[in-house]
């Protein structure tokens, strides 16, 4: 690496490591501002003010308006011939007569060929409607229930938000004490829990996550306790590792002289050494917990519905896929988007408050 | 070196004994198999026949050593769902389909993320190297499942070029492939890249530039075989992950193998199934951990003291 004989000074915001990048990737990783802003409107407002800002009802939807397309989407019109009577095998570009009258009063069908008398006549060609167009009541457009696709991302990301900080609470809390007490204590306490760990992190988590929600019932709090259980032994490692380095240090042994028990020593001397290390590993947690949720629901082992958690939209959106994208395509965004700021996010908090944890 | 392939071993193997008794018991308290599978309709009797026919009515402790048993000659036990037809029989039958995929989606990860990753490294700090980071940040952040739909809606929706689901021929694999592939394509280019630069600027390429050998010739054959070490001990690793990220890809794309099967298992509280399927998983997955470990300890000396 060049580098020169004196080093300049820099600048506090400039990050170590990151100062070598160029271009928007470089400016998206020294400063947080654009993952900052896509979580603020993606996850935290809509999750804080979902009944406030959602267009509508997300749980009962309008069938009158059933699989309408975002607002920008046009209506599809296909030509068709009219016909007696289809055969057993509907043809694309056939309309029987009766349906042909009915799609011309309503004004859903245009005269291409024919029709001149008023009347629908037999191998008339007609413009048919067959799917109306958007409409900017629905912006991103509505499900198969005519339920606003919108209105639902918004109370999704309730469901993100709330699983993520339960998960990781829970699971980094589990963690946190084992790992505190695994270095703290050492010696046969340690070996138990570090063997745990090891086979907890053998063991492969999707698979281990399916188990263990189908032993449970699937509900809101099965997943959190679920995704805790896969999350805890990382921690556990990291905190172990950290508080092994401070526990040999002067202040731990001052500390005990003065009289000080076990637990004060592990919560109020060796823990708040921990805290940086344990918010950066929080904040690079938060996008493969609602990876791990949005698949779980995905598989229809997570949230259960009506709940519309992200990962369930996109699995009723998937037998949509060939008529209706819009039902699948927008939770997805939302999913990826939230997980690509959080992991910028907790990339830039790493290198600022813990650059030990690179390798982590 | 060989106390330390010992002790890697000792562990996998007590994993894999910890893994067996947590699936089975697991299993055991997800609910009673006989409750989804009878018909309603069913009486107490029938109920009760079923479960010792199954033995269900046994304790816990003497199912798992009988299923331990017989599991040691190589039989898993009868699917409760599948009308009594031998678990590893179901295996069997899916495990082609699987392999099939992620011998494929290895094949994809090799072919695009190597030359991709001797791209961007040999090209850093351009457009290239930007774009190639951009494609690994998505790896990373994107659900395997949220890759497949997006991928199945483009080329095989609005593009039409490719099927959406199914097994098939070559153009059945290359979307589930890829969407396997995907997040080890961006591993794999991440690690290569890094390898390269560290080998581009060692003294040797210096000196073969220096002689004048053609560039080309630096990049193949004096930095890429060099730089290929650390990739290629990655590739074990990557070989486990599939296997079990299969689960996810095959139930997006309808592809028959041992992801569905496990899920279908699941839901019909078919324990022999899942035992069998998750203990496969977990065999392969810490095996080829061990393997890994071993492969990185023979090439760097440090780790066998750590």
């Amino acid at each position: 690496m060049a580098t020169s004989a004196v080093p300049k000074a820099r600048p506090w915001h400039v990050v170590p490591g990151a100062a070598q990048l160029s271009g928007a990737y470089a400016w998206a990783r020294r400063y947080p501002l654009l993952p900052g802003t896509v979580l603020m409107f993606l996850l935290i407002i809509p999750a804080i003010f979902a009944n406030q800002i959602a267009p509508h009802d997300h749980r009962i939807g309008d069938l009158k308006a059933v699989k309408l397309p975002p607002a920008w989407v046009g209506p599809k019109i296909v030509e068709r011939t009219v016909v007696e009577r289809q055969g057993r095998v509907a043809r694309q570009n056939e309309i029987t007569l009766s349906a042909a009258k009915r799609r011309i009063e309503r004004g859903q069908a245009t005269f291409i060929s024919g029709g001149a008398d008023g009347q629908v006549d037999l191998g008339d060609k007609l413009d048919v409607v067959v799917r109306g167009g958007g409409t900017w009541k629905y912006v991103l457009g509505t499900d198969k229930q005519g339920r606003d696709v919108l209105s639902r991302i918004i109370h999704g990301s309730r469901i993100s938000l709330t699983v993520s900080t339960l998960a990781i609470v829970l699971g980094g809390g589990l963690g946190t004490v084992l790992g505190l007490l695994a270095a703290y204590r050492g010696g046969f306490v340690d070996t138990i829990i570090m063997r745990i760990v090891d086979i907890k992190l053998a063991f492969p988590s999707i698979l281990l996550a399916l188990v263990l929600v189908a032993a449970w019932k699937p509900g809101f709090m099965t997943v959190v306790i679920v995704i805790a259980v896969l999350l805890w032994a990382r921690y556990a490692r990291v905190v172990r590792g950290e508080a092994l380095s401070i526990k040999h240090k002067d202040f731990i042994d001052r500390a005990r002289v003065a009289g000080a028990s076990d637990l004060r020593i592990m919560f109020r001397h060796i823990f708040p050494n921990l805290i940086n290390t344990l918010i950066v590993l929080a904040t690079l947690e938060v996008g493969h917990v609602i990876i791990l949720e949005s698949t779980l629901s995905f598989l229809g082992a997570g949230i259960p519905r009506p709940t519309p958690a992200w990962g369930v939209m996109v699995a009723d959106g998937r037998e949509l896929i060939t008529s209706a994208w819009w039902i699948f395509l927008f939770p997805t965004l939302a999913i990826v988007m939230t997980v690509l700021s959080m992991n910028l996010l907790g990339d830039w908090m790493r290198d600022k408050l813990d650059p030990k944890l690179r390798n982590v | 070196m060989q106390r330390y392939i010992i002790r890697r071993v000792a562990q996998g193997l007590l994993a894999v004994v910890v893994i067996s008794v947590v699936v089975f018991a697991l299993a055991r308290v997800s609910g009673d198999p006989t409750l989804v599978l009878l018909p309603d309709e069913a009486s107490e009797e029938q109920i009760a026949n079923t479960r010792a026919e199954w033995g269900l009515d046994k304790p816990l402790h003497v199912q798992y050593w009988v299923w331990v048993n017989r599991l040691a000659r190589g039989d898993l036990g009868n699917s409760f769902k599948w009308a009594g037809t031998p678990a590893s029989e179901l295996i069997i039958e899916r495990l082609p389909a699987t392999l099939q995929l992620s011998l494929f989606a290895l094949l994809i990860s090799g072919l695009i993320a190597l030359p991709i990753g001797v791209l961007v490294a040999v090209k850093k700090d351009s457009g290239w190297d930007y774009a190639g980071k951009i494609f690994a940040i998505l790896g990373q952040s994107a659900p395997s499942f949220a890759i497949g739909l997006i991928l199945m809606w483009i080329f095989a929706v609005q593009l039409d070029l490719l099927p959406t689901s199914g097994r098939g021929g070559l153009s059945h694999m290359i979307l589930p492939g890829f969407t396997l592939g995907y997040y080890n394509v961006a591993a794999v280019m991440r690690l290569t890249r890094s390898s390269m630069l560290d080998v581009l600027d060692s003294e040797y390429v210096k000196l073969a530039r220096i002689k004048g050998v053609p560039e080309w010739k630096v990049i193949w054959k004096h930095t890429f075989r060099n730089a290929l070490i650390v990739p290629l001990t990655y590739f074990g690793l990557i070989g486990a992950v599939l296997l079990t990220g299969s689960v996810v890809t095959e139930t997006v794309f309808a592809w028959p193998g041992l992801g569905q099967l496990v899920i279908e298992a699941i839901i019909a509280r078919d324990f022999t199934v899942v035992q069998g399927v998750v203990l496969l998983f977990a065999f392969i997955y810490i095996g080829m951990n061990i393997l890994v470990d071993i492969l990185y300890a023979y090439v760097d000396p440090r780790i066998r003291y750590a």
